[in-house]
């Protein structure tokens, strides 16, 4: 059964493994990029001791779909992979793995920055921070609308 | 004439929170979103607040992002949450 390129789970990934499903077999690939955000411990002045992360099933896997879609469309890469983790997490935890693979680096490191300023502002997760005053939903950021907004894309998140 | 059609509401995050509700069945006779939203408004505390115009609200009709214009039909999903905080 092939891969999915699209994951929503509440269990942790292993990085090495999703990079080598993502280019196994694959002899046009000469370069592989991957980011992986994880969860701090502090967040806008406060210490944070949980994270807990909300989406809407369905579309949440949908809008990543037609993200991806969209970075294929626009560089010349060859395979991708998105996993991000729903429900309680804490500090230094795994969140998200966006994976690229491709022929030459440019067109690798391009594509996982496009996918990953894509999904920040515009893919359904909310998350809701622990802190010693309480529990509070975390804030969308004017910094992620511009780094969509660099790729020419509106990102209306705010 | 104006018809009535029946949308599924989901409402995500913070506003789902204020609603003390995720989702419910609604009979509508707005054509398109910004009228649905007025109905809702309308019913007062604490949809007033949860979808005041002056507050961030997203929207997504059948799980696509979209703005106030967008048409409804009868058995759409239309979706209202706050900015979206992935990643």
């Amino acid at each position: 059964m092939p891969v999915p390129r699209v994951s929503i789970q509440t269990v942790d990934f292993n990085l090495a493994d999703e990079v080598a499903a993502l280019r196994h077999g694959d002899k046009r690939v000469g370069a592989v990029c991957s980011f992986v955000g994880t969860v701090r411990d502090r967040n806008d002045g406060a210490d944070v001791a949980a994270l807990e992360l909300e989406h809407y099933p369905g579309m949440t896997e949908k809008a990543i779909e037609a993200m991806l879609g969209a970075a294929h469309r626009r560089f010349d890469i060859h395979a991708s992979r998105v996993i991000h983790r729903v429900g309680l997490l804490q500090p230094l935890d795994q969140i998200v793995l966006v994976a690229v693979t491709s022929a030459h680096r440019g067109e690798s490191f391009q594509a996982c920055e496009f996918i990953m300023d894509y999904l920040k502002t515009q893919a359904p997760f909310w998350k809701k921070e622990q802190t010693p005053g309480g529990a509070r939903w975390v804030d969308a950021r004017a910094t992620d609308d511009a780094a969509l907004q660099r790729w020419g894309i509106d990102s209306s998140n705010r | 004439m104006t018809t009535t059609i029946t949308v599924t509401l989901r409402f995500f995050a913070s506003i789902r929170e204020a609603l003390g509700c995720g989702s419910e069945s609604c009979a509508t006779s707005a054509n398109d979103v910004a009228g649905l939203r007025d109905m809702l408004i309308a019913r007062g505390a604490p949809y007033a607040d949860a979808l005041d115009r002056g507050k961030s609200v997203r929207i997504a009709v059948d799980q696509q992002l979209c703005n106030e214009s967008a048409p409804l039909r009868d058995g759409a999903e239309v979706a209202f949450f706050p900015p979206v905080t992935g990643g």
